[in-house]
């Protein structure tokens, strides 16, 4: 398969009626590793919902394209069908549907009719990916989500995202919560993933994953745009000295969006 | 005889379908006192419902005997599909219209005392025992016009009798299949499971081609001994056009349990009652219920447990699917009896919009005279949570699937309770059908 690139240029998204993302541009190719980080409130999980095609962000101006393809006139599925994943900083829990049955679903959507994953070959893929990220068996009949631990919702979300194989997956905050152990287990499933066929976009808070997962390009995200762009080190900086540097540089007073603030 | 009601079976025809069928006296004695009652009673008013107009005295009251059959093979194709056959333990009753075509029962049961089979039979070898519960602590032939009728007329049904320290394995399983688009059905089940027993009972009332007017008037009763545990599973799939009138009684002593799990999937007018009477200290009931409306269908649902025993637990958890034109009432009473201390009773009811003219209401009702006691309801109507919609739609579900998968996993906790694989199959193909 070919390189593909995601274009997001000039991204303006509204929540019932104030601007949380403002002109946000990024291009990110498959074999890339981006991160994105940034104090609370900043739209980052707004970006990453707002791509995916979350129905209460409104896009008021801009373009999302997938090698071409404006990727903001297709359906949520019709994304997740072209290559997009999203694992969410707060997924839902569906009571009554097991993981297995999901996830099989899930896949089987991706594929034609007839030509439906055979159900030994789902339950030896399950098995294998679970063992990576040292989940217990009984995840698979437990109902998605539902009762999940914070640490236990991220692993499943990796799990899906191992599962599904996407070729652009928009990972956001997929440490918090997360104690050492899992972290590095969490870190080697999307280590496992990294291939020229397959780009990521990892919002983080902190510098630590990014140790595990290292990225190519680190982004720092205010005002629901990136204000700074850098490599592995900008991210080292950032944990060390925090974020008052970019502000006093760029004069920026209050990193937040939302009506509170008016730029000058 | 009044003739408005158009109530064609008076005592001489009560009296003499009694005789016909070789009941005990006392028995026609209670068909009597009962057609009496009828004519006196009035309807029940279930809450929101107004049932004053339901056909629930038009029917023809008794299809004729029909020949049993001596194999499963025989039997039509789509009561074949219910049963379970993978199993050497069957313990099953079919009955068609009422009466009873085919009886399987294991080896293992007969060996253990345990009494399994239609109630006519029962009326007739075990009279005295059947005395014991029929309308016995669970429920009363004056509640209303309906649980009169329902004695005066009883044509079909089935008793289960487990002695004490009995544990049956294997589920007995019950088909009420009504083939006779006319036929009404007055079906009458006893469970009574002594101390320290076991059982798992599972009905399906069935039937597969549109009914003409008729009815169902049903009546169940449950009766757990000191440490009695009885599963009770019951899906009705009663076509349009039958008007149902369902009564599920439970009774429980100390320590003894019930678990309730009904698939209420009738296509017609309902009326529902399931309550359940935790008389004894440490009594334990779980009422569970899932229903799906639509089309232009009205029903009443009314779960209710009656808390009297010291450290008594009651939950009942209720389940609807609304669309269409269809209108449900979930009544949930959690009633806890002065002197019941330590009780607890949880509910929730949860009702599931999926087209604007349908209405669904959800009304919990905690009814306490003991100060100590825990109770908790939570009850909601609404639409498919759309964060649930974008969470499997963003997997790529199409927004069709990932309804189907939210919907039948709303209606799983009584699917997963059901005990055989052939009827959890069953019922979740016509959730399908209902919904889609
Ligand atoms: N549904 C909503 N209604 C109103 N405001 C919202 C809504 N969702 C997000 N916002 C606001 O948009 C802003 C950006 O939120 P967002 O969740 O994108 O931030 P974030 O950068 O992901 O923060 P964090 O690091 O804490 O996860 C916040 O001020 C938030 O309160
Ligand atoms: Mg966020």
């Amino acid at each position: 398969m070919a390189a593909s690139t995601i274009k997001i240029e000039n991204l303006h998204v509204e929540i019932e009626g104030s601007e949380i993302i403002k002109d946000f541009n990024l291009e990110i190719n498959t074999g890339e590793v981006h991160a994105i980080m940034g104090p609370n409130g900043t739209g980052k999980s707004t970006l990453a919902s707002a791509i995916m095609g979350h129905p209460k962000y409104e896009i008021t101006q801009g373009s999302v394209h997938l090698d071409g393809e404006n990727v903001l006139e297709m359906d949520v599925d019709e994304r997740a069908k072209a290559g997009m994943f999203l694992a969410m900083q707060y997924p839902s829990e569906i009571s009554g549907v097991t993981n297995a049955d999901f996830m099989r679903s899930a896949i089987n959507a991706r594929r034609e009719e007839g030509d439906e994953i055979s159900l030994m070959k789902f339950i030896r893929k399950m098995d294998e990916k679970m063992d990576t990220l040292e989940m217990d068996q009984s995840f698979s009949q437990r109902y998605l989500n539902e009762g999940f631990s914070g640490g236990e919702k991220k692993r499943n979300e990796i799990l899906q995202l191992m599962m599904l194989e996407p070729r652009f997956a928009i990972l956001d905050e997929i440490d918090s919560g997360l104690d050492i152990d899992a972290l590095k287990v969490v870190s080697k499933g999307v280590n496992d993933m990294r291939n020229p066929e397959f780009g990521c976009l990892i919002i983080t808070h902190y510098q630590r994953l990014l140790n595990y997962i290292k990225p190519d390009k680190v982004h720092v995200m205010m005002q629901g745009r990136i204000v700074k762009s850098g490599g592995a080190e900008l991210a080292e900086r950032l944990e060390a000295e925090g974020y008052d540097w970019i502000k006093d540089e760029l004069g920026i007073e209050n990193e937040q969006v939302g009506d509170q603030q008016q730029e000058a | 005889m009044s003739v408005d009601t158009k109530w064609t079976y008076d005592e001489d025809y009560v009296k003499e379908y009694s005789q016909q069928r070789g009941e005990p006296n006392w028995l026609t004695e209670e068909r009597l006192a009962a057609a009496r009652l009828a004519d006196k009673l009035e309807l029940p008013k279930p809450e929101k419902t107004n049932i004053k107009t339901w056909n629930f005295t038009e029917f023809k009251h008794d299809a004729g005997v029909k020949e049993t059959i001596d194999d499963v093979e025989n039997l039509h194709e789509d009561v074949q599909k219910l049963i379970d056959r993978s199993t050497d333990e069957q313990n099953l009753i079919v009955f068609r219209d009422g009466h009873p075509v085919y009886r399987s029962v294991s080896k293992r049961l007969e060996e253990q005392g345990v009494l399994f089979m239609d109630i006519e039979t029962a009326a007739k070898e075990h009279g005295d025992l059947l005395r014991q519960y029929f309308m016995g602590k669970a429920v009363n032939v004056d509640e209303h016009k309906l649980t009169a009728l329902h004695v005066a007329l009883m044509n079909g049904g089935t008793f289960v009798y487990v002695p004490k320290n009995v544990q049956v394995e294997a589920p007995l399983q019950v088909i009420y299949w009504q083939e006779d688009p006319e036929a009404a059905l007055f079906n009458h089940v006893v469970v009574a499971s002594e101390d320290n027993s076991e059982v798992t009972y599972l009905e399906n009332y069935v039937s597969f081609q549109e009914e003409q007017k008729s009815v169902a008037n049903i009546v169940a009763e449950v009766y757990a001994g000191s440490g009695a545990k009885v599963s009770y599973g019951g899906v009705d799939h009663l076509e349009k056009g039958m008007t149902t009138y369902v009564n599920r009684r439970g009774y429980v002593e100390k320590d003894g349990r019930i678990d309730w799990a009904l698939g209420q999937m009738n296509e017609g007018n309902t009326v529902s009652d399931n309550t359940t009477i935790l008389a004894g200290d440490g009594s334990y009931a779980d009422s569970k219920s899932v229903s799906i409306g639509r089309g232009d269908q009205s029903q009443n649902f009314w779960t209710h447990i009656i808390h009297h025993g010291k450290h008594s637990d009651g939950q009942i958890l209720t389940h609807g699917v609304m669309k269409d034109k269809a209108s449900s009432i979930f009544n949930g009473v959690t009633k806890i009896e002065h002197g019941a201390t330590k009780s607890n009773g949880e509910q929730t009811e949860r009702v599931l919009m999926l087209s604007e003219k349908a209405r669904g209401d959800a009304n919990p009702i905690l009814l306490i005279d003991e100060d100590d006691v825990t109770a908790g309801h939570a009850a909601s109507v609404g639409r498919i949570d759309p964060l649930q919609m974008f969470y499997l739609m963003s997997r790529g579900l199409p927004r069709s699937e990932a309804e189907r998968l939210v919907i039948h996993g709303f209606l799983a906790p009584v699917v997963n309770e059901l005990p055989i694989q052939s009827v959890k199959d069953r019922l979740r193909e016509v959730i399908e059908r209902k919904v889609y």
